[in-house]
Order: structure tokens, then sequence, then C-alpha cells
């Protein structure tokens, strides 16, 4: 059975790169054009100020997918991106985000939780933008900064709290912790240290989908997959792999790219000879957008495009979000590497601010709403807390189950019985 | 199959005639020559170790296994007229295994295959020839030259509900997916909490073959057998490779098929009803009293043919196939052990860190108190294998060191 290979039927310009014009979908949002020079303050790497460059910095304007892909957009009187409720339900993901991750922090000085603990404060308007508009069964893979991907999915604050915790009530039983978040149910898909080894996984994902549908002929199948991972990512040998692999089969995943600038301590620019991610998809054959992903709007409209091109079965798309971490890289990093002027301009993009400034602008609801919202949100914490705090810790005999989905993996042992027969197997004091 | 059942009931009853239920454990082994009975034609005998009746004193292990054609099957086990009716086929090894895929994906729509030159080329080693042709592209995926992403790739379909057997070229290019093997595919149903499970088959052909070069004559089962979580099998017969490929599929657990580059023009005459071979237990190739000789894929058949000397020689070695690399079948080799108190390990690992490594450190922890002699074990010499015959041959065990290791071990 063989399926199309053809690669042509998209735009190869890499999108931003289109003339643009002031559309609706640009106006709305403030965002200070004129003073965030995308790269960063490295302050000796500047990139040579092209014409081209200079058009796409000065106009700030990204232009949406669909602008570029000749749909008929029904132009609205109203302008407005958003219904009260979407912007409630956006408001509200992205505040839980927030609020999540600074409680991890003060949960993290008090002793509470250990390890690497990666914080996304800042990038809120990414993981918003993309996962609300998923379904269940779409699948999200992430890297280690993923907390609120999978509050985002759906996993609740609770089991997020516990696993970062180490309790027995996580999510993934305190055994994956910080980095390892997964949820079968929601389709949360992991949580991987190591950067770029979760991409072939989302690829693989993706691949199941079009298995099904094409395979095991279940028609209705169009689960799409969204893989999220850095800009260091895109040095890495499993992202174009990746990319290759998507497009030569058109599989549906969008690989999502939360350009923060900075690996660590690594400025994307000193690491990377083009550094201009989304110039890399149509190399591959898919298409490659910027969008600013410090704008929930800007970023769910992209969003919104990618992903019903992965459903159409139309193939992959590589969306490259400008991003800002606000905090270090992880609680202990003392992040004195980034420049104060450049922390400040992009704290000024605040993205749950910019949708507040939004919403409250164009009457979606009133801020005693939102304040209601943040006030729940503070609530959902705190009983998460207490929920974490008040669970057991795992026993000793949680030790050795799940190494083996088949736990006769272990073995036979020298008395003939299988090891996980033995009693001191299901106590965890079983040498295996 | 009619041949070697015989052989088969031969050995059984030879060795149940034996008095080797009462071992004296200070037994010398300067005992009077045995003469075990060779059979004609059949060049040696294959026992499942599950028809080795003295040691199964336990039913409870082998409950899960009713698919299993127990291989000696006596003739009260088979339907009366199966033994005439049913003679089996013969095949070569590389076609055991093709057939045991093909009829995997048969019986289950969500196995797929996924590797290089699988499809359209049908597999370097002519393993999954035709299977394109009958199942599609897509089932039967000819995937890039991107080993850790396409392992990646597979990892993430078995997560997600399919049940690949993702190919390596060659195991050696398996060392590209070492990422995705030891992080994804080994600890990733820990790490979810048990949430998702990996039943993925990762095989390929490795081992020295005839002047391949260094790089195409890698040992990866060393390499991987510390990475929690997986299993690892290596086949070693037509008969068994066509059963652990099988079973690995059907195995919830991620599973590293071994295969040897030499031996997949193995000839054997297999059952044709459905069969399986368990994951987890060891092979008995040859019964004996004077010293146990653990071995696994090719160098089983250095061993079988040192045998015919030492047997000439007056030895009666126990030649054990462990099969199951990870995790070892501890009660096979143990009651080996508790018999004979001489073993004898001969591997085609290298020499430092290799299977042999750990199955001396795993024997020894277990049996100490059962050995007369300290654990032999002969490895590869740990050298990068070279190019010229002569230096290849050099580097790994050759039959007249394994008769000479045999011969000191029982001096």
């Amino acid at each position: 059975m063989a399926f199309s290979t053809t690669t042509a039927n998209f735009t190869s310009q890499p999108f931003s790169f289109n003339a643009p014009s002031p559309t609706s979908h640009v106006k709305l949002l403030i965002t200070p054009t004129s003073a965030s020079p995308f790269f960063g303050s490295t302050r000796k790497l500047r990139l040579p100020s092209s014409s081209i460059f200079n058009l796409h910095r000065r106009s700030g304007t990204v232009v949406g997918v669909s602008q570029v892909v000749k749909e008929k957009k029904p132009k609205s009187t109203l302008n407005l991106l958003i219904t009260k409720e979407e912007g409630l339900e956006l408001y509200e993901d992205m505040v839980l985000g927030r609020a999540f991750e600074d409680m991890c922090a003060q949960m993290y000085y008090r002793g509470k939780m250990f390890g690497f603990v990666h914080l996304y404060n800042g990038q809120e308007a990414v993981s918003t933008g993309f996962i609300k508009l998923l379904k269940q069964q779409d699948s999200v893979v992430s890297t280690y900064r993923d907390h609120v991907h999978a509050l985002s999915k759906g996993v609740p604050a609770r089991a997020v709290m516990s696993e970062l915790f180490g309790k027995t009530t996580g999510c993934c039983r305190g055994q994956g912790g910080s980095m390892h978040m997964f949820s079968r149910e929601h389709n949360l898909l992991g949580g991987f240290a190591f950067i770029g080894e979760g991409i072939p996984v989302a690829t693989g994902a993706a691949f199941t989908s079009k298995y099904k549908r094409e395979v095991l002929k279940e028609a209705d199948c169009d689960h799409v997959t969204l893989a999220f991972f850095g800009d260091g990512t895109c040095n890495n040998g499993q992202f174009f792999e990746c990319l290759n692999m998507a497009a030569l089969w058109k599989l549906p995943i969008v690989f999502v790219v939360e350009n923060n600038l900075w690996a660590i301590g690594m400025s994307h620019l000193r690491a990377t000879s083009d550094p201009q991610i989304y110039k890399k998809g149509p190399a591959f054959g898919m298409p490659g957008i910027h969008v600013d992903g410090m704008d929930v709007l800007k970023v769910r409209d992209v969003a919104k495009e990618a992903i019903a091109r992965a459903r159409r079965g139309d193939g992959p798309t590589l969306v490259e979000c400008e991003t800002y971490r606000f905090r270090g890289h992880s609680l202990a990093d003392p992040d004195e590497l980034r420049d104060p002027a450049e922390k400040a301009r992009y704290a000024a993009r605040d993205p749950i601010a910019a949708l507040k400034k939004y919403i409250i602008e164009n009457n979606l609801t009133s801020e005693a709403e939102l304040k209601a919202i943040d006030k729940k949100i503070d609530e959902v914490l705190e009983d998460a807390v207490e929920f974490a705090d008040e669970s057991p810790l795992p026993p000793r005999s949680q030790l050795l189950e799940n190494v083996f989905a088949d736990p006769k993996g272990f073995g036979i042992g020298p008395d003939g019985r299988y090891r996980c027969e033995d009693p001191k197997f299901t106590q965890g004091t079983a040498h295996v | 199959m009619a041949t070697s059942f015989h052989g088969v009931g031969a050995a059984v009853a030879a060795l149940s005639s034996s008095p080797s239920n009462s071992f004296d454990s200070k037994k010398l082994l300067c005992s009077p020559r045995r003469s075990f009975p060779v059979r004609k034609g059949a060049s040696f005998v294959v026992a499942r170790s599950d028809g080795s009746v003295n040691f199964d004193l336990n039913p409870k292990a082998r409950r899960a296994q009713q698919l299993i054609v127990n291989a000696v099957a006596t003739k009260s086990d088979s339907s009366p007229a199966s033994s005439s009716s049913k003679p089996g086929h013969e095949l070569l090894l590389f076609e055991a295994l093709r057939e045991g895929l093909e009829e995997e994906m048969d019986r289950d729509p969500r196995v797929c295959v996924m590797g290089e030159d699988v499809g359209h080329y049908g597999g370097s080693y002519k393993v999954t020839r035709g299977l394109a042709e009958k199942f599609g592209d897509l089932r039967v995926l000819d995937t890039p030259i991107a080993e850790n992403s396409f392992t990646g790739m597979g990892i993430g379909a078995a997560m997600t509900g399919l049940r690949p057997v993702v190919e390596g070229m060659n195991m050696g290019f398996l060392l590209l997916a070492f990422n995705q093997i030891s992080n994804n595919c080994g600890m990733l149903h820990y790490t979810s909490g048990g949430q998702f499970t990996i039943p993925i088959v990762i095989r390929g052909p490795g081992g020295v073959g005839r002047q391949l070069g260094a790089e195409h004559s890698q040992r990866l089962e060393s390499y991987f057998q510390s990475i929690p979580g997986i299993q690892m099998v290596a086949c070693s017969t037509p008969y068994n490779a066509k059963g652990l490929m099988k079973a690995a599929i059907r195995s919830e657990n991620p599973v590293i098929l071994f295969e040897h580059v030499l031996l997949y023009n193995l000839k054997e005459r297999i059952p044709d009803e459905d069969y399986i071979c368990n994951l987890e237990e060891a092979e008995m190739v040859r019964p004996g009293e004077h010293v146990t000789i653990l071995t696994y894929s090719r160098m089983r058949y250095h061993v079988m043919q040192a045998a015919k000397t030492l047997v000439n020689k007056g030895y009666d070695p126990e030649v054990i196939d462990i099969r199951s690399l990870k995790p070892f079948d501890l009660h096979t080799i143990g009651n080996s052990v508790k018999k004979t108190h001489r073993v004898l390990i001969v591997e085609e690992c290298m020499r430092t860190g290799g299977i042999g490594a750990s199955l001396t450190a795993a024997v020894t922890e277990n049996f100490h108190d059962y050995l007369d002699a300290p654990i032999m074990c002969l490895s590869s010499q740990d050298v990068p294998t070279p190019y010229a015959g002569t230096l290849e041959e050099w580097t790994v065990v050759q039959p007249a060191q394994i008769v000479t290791a045999v011969e000191q071990l029982c001096k």
C-alpha cells in the first residue's frame, strides 16, 4: 500500500518573510515591536541588519499561516479573535501555569522537592495557545520543562504536585519526578530528561495515528501529536531526523520550538549557524512558521492552522515560537549570564498581562471575573500542595513494580519459580 | 521432526535410567566412561528444558506456557495420528524468523516492522522478504538511515498501541540508538509509573562473521545487559528462532532478540503447529554428567563440535544454550551445576564485562557451594575484530580451546 509522497502542496517560503500587511490579527495585541530585538542581548552578537531583516523586525508582524495559505477567512466586523469563554479558558490556563510554577519554586526552597526543576514562567502562551486546541486523544510530548504542558493537557494539579513531592499519588507514582510527567489518560507521553529524545517518541505517536487510519482502517482517527522542545534541541540530530521522517510520511504532528534564546547558559546565537529555526522546516518539505510566543492569541491562531493541517492529513508543520523564560534554566541556575535589560524587555511582554489587557479592553469580561479566576487558581494550588503533603511516600513494595509490564521478565530463580512469585519481590526486598 | 524427537526421547530415557538423581557432591570425575548414545542423523539433541522431567519439580513456573509444544511430547501427549501426519517442515533459520514474524503479523494487525531496507529490499538478510508485498509499505516500513530516531519512533508507536518490530540492519548500528534503547525503551514503563507499556521487539544480526571488520562484528549484548527493564534473548536454531521471535512479539516487555550473521542458513525441521519458546528459559542441548557448558548463539555450535571430541575422549559434557541473556534461567543452570559441579562458559562476547562475566558472577553467587572448581569462562579477546581471517579466528573461541578447557576443568 503506497502512500503519497508529494511534498509540493505547501508554501515553501518562510511565512514571516511575506510582505506583511497590517491585519486584524496583528493590531489587537500590543507588542512593543520596535523595542524587541528578537535575538537577545548577547552584546557582541547581533545579526547584521539586512533589509529583509529590518522589514521583519520593524513591522513586528507575524503573518498567520492562514494569511498565506489562501483560505477564505470570514472577516468579522467584530475583529475579535476569541469569545468570552475562550478568553476565560485561556486566561485560567495561563494563570494556573504561572501560579503552579511559582508554587514549585516556593516548595523547592522549602525542601519539599528536589533534584532538577525547570520552570516555565514566561512561556505560558505557547503551552496554552497550542494545547487548549487539542482533544483528549491528541498527544503531547514535552521535555524536562513539562509541568505546564501537563497542566494544560488536563493532568490535575494535585497529581503533578504530588509527583514533584515524590509521593505515591503522583501521576507517575513518584517514580518519574519533575522531568518525567506522563499521563495515559490525558495522552501526555512525557517528560524527557535528554533533549531531543522525546521528538522521535512524538513521531511514533503520530505514526500510530496514521497507521490506525490507513492500516487498521479506523477511518475517523485523526489524532494529532504536538512535540515541544527548545532552541538547543534544534541543533540535535534527532530533531532533523524526525523532521525528515515526519515530512516524508506526512505524519500528523506539529513540531513546536519554544525558542527562549538560551540553553542553560548557551545563547542560541552562539550555538547555531543559522538561528532562524523556522527556515529549517521548508528544507525538509514542511512549512516553517515563526510566531510571537509571548502573545497567546497569535500562537493560538498559528496553532489552529498547524493542527488543522495535521488533522487533514497534509503533514507536519514546524512552528518556532519566540518566547522567554523569566526564571533561570532550573532552580539551580543562578541566571547570571542573561542581560537584565533583556529580561526587562520580555517581562514587559508578559503573556498573562497581555491577555488580560486584551480581554479588558475588548470588554469580554470584567476585571472582577478575572480576579475571581486568580483566586480560584490560588485555591486549586493550595489544595494541590495540601494533597501532596498529606499523600504517602512510596512504600518499599513499590520498588520492583513497573520495571517490567510483565514481571516474568525478572526471570526464573534457582528454585524454579519465577522471581516475581517470590514474596520478597512484592515487598521490594528481593534481589533481582 | 520425528528424528529429533526420537533423539530427545532417548536422551531423556538415558537420563532417567542413570542414578543421577542421587548424586554425591564429592563424586570425582574420573568415573568410568559413559557411552552416551550418539544418534546418527541428528547432529545434536534438542531438548526443551521443560521436557527434562528430572528437574521440573515445580509446575507453577510452566503454567503460563499453554501454547508450547512440549518438546519431549511423548506419544500420550500428542493426538493419535499426529506424529505421522504432522512431520513438520524444513527450513533455514532466516526463513524460520520470517515465518514467526509473518504468523504474528497475520494474527495481530498491530504488529509492524520498521527498519532499513526491510520493505522493498526484503531485509539485508532476507528475514522480511515478501512481507512488504503482503502487508503494505506502512506495516513493513522502510526507514531512512536514522537509527536513534526510528527506534524512538518505534517506542512512541509502542506506547500508543502498536507492536513494532525494529530491525537493526546490523546490531552494531543500534549503538546509534542507545539513547532510545536505554532511556526510553528500558526505563519509560517505570518512570511513567507503569502507565505506558512498550511491547517492542528490537532485533538484528550481530556477532563475528566472516571477515566483516571490527564495526560489523560487534556483540551488543554486553553493552545492553545493564539496561533495566529490557529482556534479551539470543536464538541459535531455526526452532528457537521462530519460537523466540513469536514470544518476543507477544511479550508486553521490550525484548531485544540477538541473531547471528553466520547462523542464518542453518537448516532444521520444525513443527507445523503454532509454538513459542519461553523467553526466560534456557535450552538443554545435551545432557551430561561431567561438566556444565553454558553457551549461546554461535558458540553453541563450537561447543557441540568440541563435545564430539570430548565424548571420544571419554568426557560427558552437559551443554546448555542459555538463550535468555537477561534474565538468566538460574533454575536450569543451577540444576546442572548441582549435578556436575563444574562450569565452563563459552561465549562470543568480549572478556571484559560480557555476558560471561555476568553469568560467572551469577553462578558464583547462587551456587558457590556446589562448585568443585572455579568457573572457567572462555570469551573473545578484548580486541577489535580484525579483518584478516587468521587473526579473526584467534579472537573468538575455537573448539580446540573448549576441549582443552574441559580437560583442565575435569582434572
